[in-house]
C-alpha cells in the first residue's frame, strides 16, 4: 500500500513535469521557430499600433465599414461566447425579426430582398471573423454612398470584395465567407487613395 | 446539402476506416512489448520512469491491486489540480492576475479533469492561470486519456489470456500509452494546428483598438499543445470559454477537419488492436461496424434536423450558435462526433442546436458513450454491451453464454449490470432533483421543454463522462457544481471497477475450444444484436426523459410555438 502510494505520486511528478511543462514548451519553441506571427495570435499591425487579430472578428456597425454578424459578447472576447438561445425561443424569435428589419433599413434594401442567416443569428464564439461573400455585396450600396465613392472607386471595391472572399479550403473544406476586419481595412485604403 | 458537403462527410469517413488498422497495430505492438519505431525516440524515458519509480514492468498484478493502483494514481491527480486552483493567484504564470478559484468550481474542474469529462463550469479565459492550465490541467488530459487506454488493454488481456489472475502492470501501460501513442500524435497535431492559426505563446493578453475605435482584449496563451491532446484524448476541455468554435482555438476549416478526426482517431483504432489482442481481426471490425452504423445513423438524424428549416424564424438556415467558417455541415458533424465520443468539445452551441440534432447529441451520450467513445472507455464501455448480448442470445437459445470461449457466469453480469446502471442511476435521478428544486431550475437559459433539455443534457453529459453541454445552463453553482462532480466520479469509476473486476474473473477461466454450437461474436447476426441490446438497454432507460425534452420540443417547434 505505501509503496504503491509512493509510486502513484512520483509518477505524477514525473509525467507533470514531461506533459505539463516540456511538451508545451517544445511546442512553443517549434511553433515560434516555424509560425511566429500564426504562434502570437496573427496580429494587425496598422502604423505602429496592433488594431486587432486578423482571426478575431470585431464589431463593426458604422455607416461607413462593412458591418459584422450579431454577438452574444458585442465582441468582446473576455470571455468569448454565444447566445445559446435554442429553436423555440421567443427572444431569439423576437432578435431576429428585429435584426432583419435593421439590417434592410440600414442598407436601404427592398423588403423582399432574402438576408443571409448569419446576419440575423449571432455565433458560437462571439467573434466570428467572417460574413458571406453575399452579406458583403448587400452593404455596398450603403458604403459607396455614405463614403461617396465614385463608380470607378464602387468597381474596386466590387472587385476587392471578389479577391478577398475566401473559397473552401483546398476547395472542399468548409464555406465560402469574407474577412470583415480584412475586407474594412481594404476599405480604407481605397477611400484613401 | 450539396455536393461539397457530402465528400467532407465521406472523405471523413474513408479516413477514419483506413487509419483505424495502421493506429490500431501500432497500439497492439506498444502493448505487447513489440519492438516499433517510437521506441527509440522514447524508449530511453520509458527506462528512466520505471527506474525513477523503481516498477518492474514485466512485474504484473491481480485485478484489485490494477483498480487499486489506478484509482491511487487518479487520487494524486485529483488532490493536485483541487489545490492548484485554490492557491492559483499566489502561483506562477498568472499574468492577468487571476483570483483564486472556489472550492466548489475547483471540485468540479478537478474530477472533471481527471475523469476525462472535462465539464468546463468555468470560463478558462477568465478563471484559470496560464499555470493551471499547463501544469493541472493539460497533465491530467493525458493521464485521465492514458487511464482509459489502460483499462481496456487490461480487460482485453483478461479476455486472451487464460487461468491466471495477472491482468498486467497498471504504472507500463500508463506510461507506454503516454509516451508512445498520445505525446507523440499530440506534438504532430498541435504543430499543424499552430500553422493553420491557433496560438501558443506566453504572453499577457493583448489589449488592442479596433478599427471603429472600441477596446478589445485578445486572450493569449500555449492553447495548441492543449487543444491537441483535449482532441486527441477525448477530453473536450477548451482552452478558450467557447471551446473550438473560438477562432483563436479552430481559426480554418482544415484545422476544424484536423481537430475533428482527432476525436474519433485512437477511438476507433483501438477497436483494432482489440481484434488483434483478442487474435482474431475480425472481431474488432464487427465492433467497428457496429459503432459506425450507430454514428452514421445519428449524423444522418441531425443533418437532416439542422437542414430542416425552423418554421419558429421563417425561412433561414440553423446559423445560431455556428460559426461562418464551419456552416452546418461541419458543425453537425462536429456535434455527432464529439457526443459519439466522449470528447466534449464544440464547435457550435449546442443549446442553439435544432431539437433532433440536439437529441441525437443526447443519445449518443446516453447510450453509455460507446459510438467510438472516449479513448479506451468507449471499447469497454462497448465491451460490458458485448457481455450483456453475449448473455442474453445465450438465455434466447438455452446454453451457457460464452464469450471468446469463456464462461460468462452470474458475476460477469452482475458487475455489467452495475456499470450500466450507475450511468442511467446519475442521469436520471440527479436530472429529477434539479428539474424540481429551485437551485436547479435558477440556473436556466431557455424557457419550455428546451429548459428542461438543459438540465438533461448536463447530468447526461456527466454521467457519461463526455464534458459538452448545452451551455447556456449555468453550472458554475454549488449545486451543480457537486452534483455534476458526484455525476461525473459515478460515470467514470462505476464503470471502470466492474469492468475490471469482469476482466479478472474472466482470466481465470479456462478457454474451450469452438464447437458447432458456439454463438459467434463475429458476424452480422452479432452485430445485429449487439445493436438491438444497446439501443434497448441503453436507450430506451430514457426515452420518457427524451419525451419530455426534445421530442415535444420537436413537435411544438413545427406548430411554430415558442416560449
Amino acid at each position: 500500500m505505501k509503496t504503491q502510494i509512493i509510486i502513484a505520486i512520483k509518477i505524477f511528478v514525473l509525467f507533470t513535469i514531461l506533459l505539463g511543462v516540456a511538451y508545451p514548451l517544445l511546442v512553443t519553441g517549434i511553433a515560434q521557430l516555424a509560425f511566429p506571427e500564426k504562434a502570437n495570435g496573427s496580429l494587425i499591425v496598422r502604423g505602429h499600433k496592433v488594431i486587432g487579430s486578423e482571426l478575431i472578428g470585431q464589431k463593426f456597425d458604422s455607416i461607413i465599414y462593412f458591418s459584422s454578424r450579431p454577438s452574444a459578447t458585442d465582441y468582446g472576447a473576455m470571455p468569448s461566447g454565444g447566445s445559446n438561445l435554442g429553436p423555440t425561443s421567443s427572444k431569439l424569435k423576437q432578435l431576429v425579426a428585429e435584426r432583419a428589419a435593421q439590417f434592410t433599413g440600414f442598407n436601404q434594401l427592398p423588403p423582399s430582398e432574402t438576408i443571409p442567416s448569419e446576419m440575423l443569428l449571432a455565433s458560437a464564439s462571439g467573434l466570428d471573423p467572417h460574413i458571406s461573400p453575399k452579406a458583403a455585396l448587400l452593404q455596398v450600396e450603403r458604403i459607396v454612398k455614405a463614403r461617396n465613392f465614385d463608380d470607378s472607386k464602387k468597381q474596386q471595391l466590387l472587385k476587392s470584395i471578389l479577391e478577398l472572399s475566401e473559397v473552401p479550403q483546398f476547395s472542399f473544406l468548409g464555406e465560402d465567407r469574407i474577412n470583415v476586419l480584412v475586407l474594412n481595412l481594404e476599405l480604407d485604403k481605397l477611400d484613401n487613395n | 446539402m450539396t455536393t461539397l458537403d457530402i465528400i467532407q462527410v465521406l472523405l471523413f469517413i474513408a479516413l477514419l476506416i483506413g487509419l483505424t488498422p495502421v493506429l490500431g497495430k501500432y497500439m497492439y505492438k506498444v502493448f505487447t512489448g513489440e519492438k516499433q519505431f517510437m521506441h527509440p525516440v522514447f524508449g530511453w524515458l520509458e527506462k528512466l520512469i520505471y527506474k525513477f519509480i523503481k516498477v518492474n514492468p514485466d512485474e504484473e498484478s491481480n485485478w484489485k491491486s490494477y483498480t487499486f493502483g489506478l484509482l491511487l494514481f487518479n487520487l494524486v491527480g485529483f488532490i493536485f489540480v483541487f489545490l492548484i486552483q485554490l492557491f492559483q493567484a499566489q502561483l506562477p504564470l498568472n499574468p492577468a492576475n487571476l483570483p483564486n478559484v472556489s472550492w466548489h468550481s475547483a471540485f468540479n474542474t478537478a474530477v472533471s479533469f481527471m475523469t476525462n469529462t472535462n465539464w468546463q463550469g468555468y470560463a478558462g479565459e477568465t478563471t484559470l492561470s496560464y499555470f493551471v492550465q499547463m501544469i493541472g490541467l493539460a497533465v491530467q488530459n493525458f493521464v485521465s486519456a492514458a487511464t482509459g487506454i489502460a483499462v481496456i488493454i487490461a480487460v482485453l488481456r483478461g479476455v486472451s489470456r487464460k487461468n491466471t489472475d495477472k491482468l498486467g502492470n497498471f504504472w507500463s501501460d500508463l506510461t507506454r500509452s503516454t509516451l508512445y501513442i498520445l505525446l507523440p500524435l499530440s506534438i504532430l497535431f498541435a504543430v499543424v494546428l499552430v500553422g493553420q492559426g491557433v496560438v501558443q505563446n506566453f504572453n499577457a493578453n493583448e489589449t488592442v483598438q479596433t478599427l471603429q475605435g472600441a477596446e478589445q482584449v485578445l486572450p493569449m496563451g500555449p492553447a495548441a499543445s492543449q487543444i491537441a491532446i483535449k482532441q486527441l484524448g477525448t477530453n473536450g476541455g477548451g482552452f478558450f470559454n467557447t471551446n473550438s468554435s473560438h477562432p483563436f482555438e479552430n481559426p480554418t476549416p482544415f484545422s476544424n477537419f484536423w481537430e475533428m478526426f482527432a476525436i474519433l482517431l485512437i477511438s476507433a483504432a483501438l477497436t483494432y488492436t482489440y481484434g488483434k489482442m483478442v487474435g482474431s481481426t475480425r472481431q474488432g471490425w464487427t465492433i467497428f461496424s457496429v459503432m459506425m452504423l450507430l454514428f452514421v445513423t445519428g449524423l444522418a438524424i441531425s443533418l437532416y434536423g439542422e437542414y430542416s428549416t425552423n418554421p419558429v424564424f421563417g425561412h433561414i438556415s440553423s446559423m445560431e450558435g455556428k460559426e461562418t467558417r464551419f456552416g452546418i455541415t461541419n458543425s453537425v458533424m462536429w456535434s455527432t462526433s464529439t457526443t459519439a465520443a466522449s470528447n466534449g468539445s464544440v464547435n457550435s452551441m449546442h443549446d442553439s442546436l435544432s431539437p433532433l440534432a440536439g437529441m441525437v447529441a443526447i443519445v449518443n451520450m446516453m447510450l453509455g458513450e460507446i459510438i467510438f467513445g472516449g479513448v479506451g472507455a468507449g471499447l469497454y464501455g462497448m465491451f460490458v454491451f458485448v457481455i450483456l448480448t453475449v448473455f442474453i442470445a445465450g438465455l434466447m437459445v438455452g446454453r451457457t453464454p460464452e464469450y471468446m470461449g469463456k464462461k460468462v457466469g452470474a458475476f460477469e453480469v452482475q458487475m455489467a449490470i452495475i456499470a450500466n446502471l450507475s450511468t442511467s442511476f446519475v442521469i436520471l435521478i440527479f436530472t429529477a432533483w434539479a428539474a424540481v428544486s429551485s437551485y436547479g431550475l435558477s440556473s436556466l437559459n431557455n424557457a419550455g421543454p428546451h429548459g428542461f433539455s438543459e438540465i438533461l443534457y448536463a447530468f447526461t453529459s456527466a454521467a457519461g463522462n463526455n464534458g459538452s453541454a448545452f451551455a447556456g445552463l449555468n453550472a458554475n453553482t454549488l449545486f451543480y457544481n457537486l452534483t455534476l462532480g458526484i455525476g461525473m466520479l459515478i460515470g467514470r469509476f462505476g464503470v471502470i471497477i466492474p469492468v475490471l473486476a469482469i476482466a479478472g474473473s474472466l482470466a481465470g477461466k479456462n478457454i474451450t475450444p469452438n464447437s458447432a454450437g458456439t454463438f459467434r461474436t463475429d458476424t452480422w447476426l452479432f452485430a445485429g444484436l449487439l445493436i438491438a441490446v444497446i439501443l434497448i438497454v441503453g436507450g430506451l432507460t430514457y426515452f420518457p426523459a427524451l419525451s419530455l425534452g426534445p421530442i415535444i420540443e420537436h413537435l411544438l417547434m413545427n406548430s411554430g410555438i415558442t416560449f
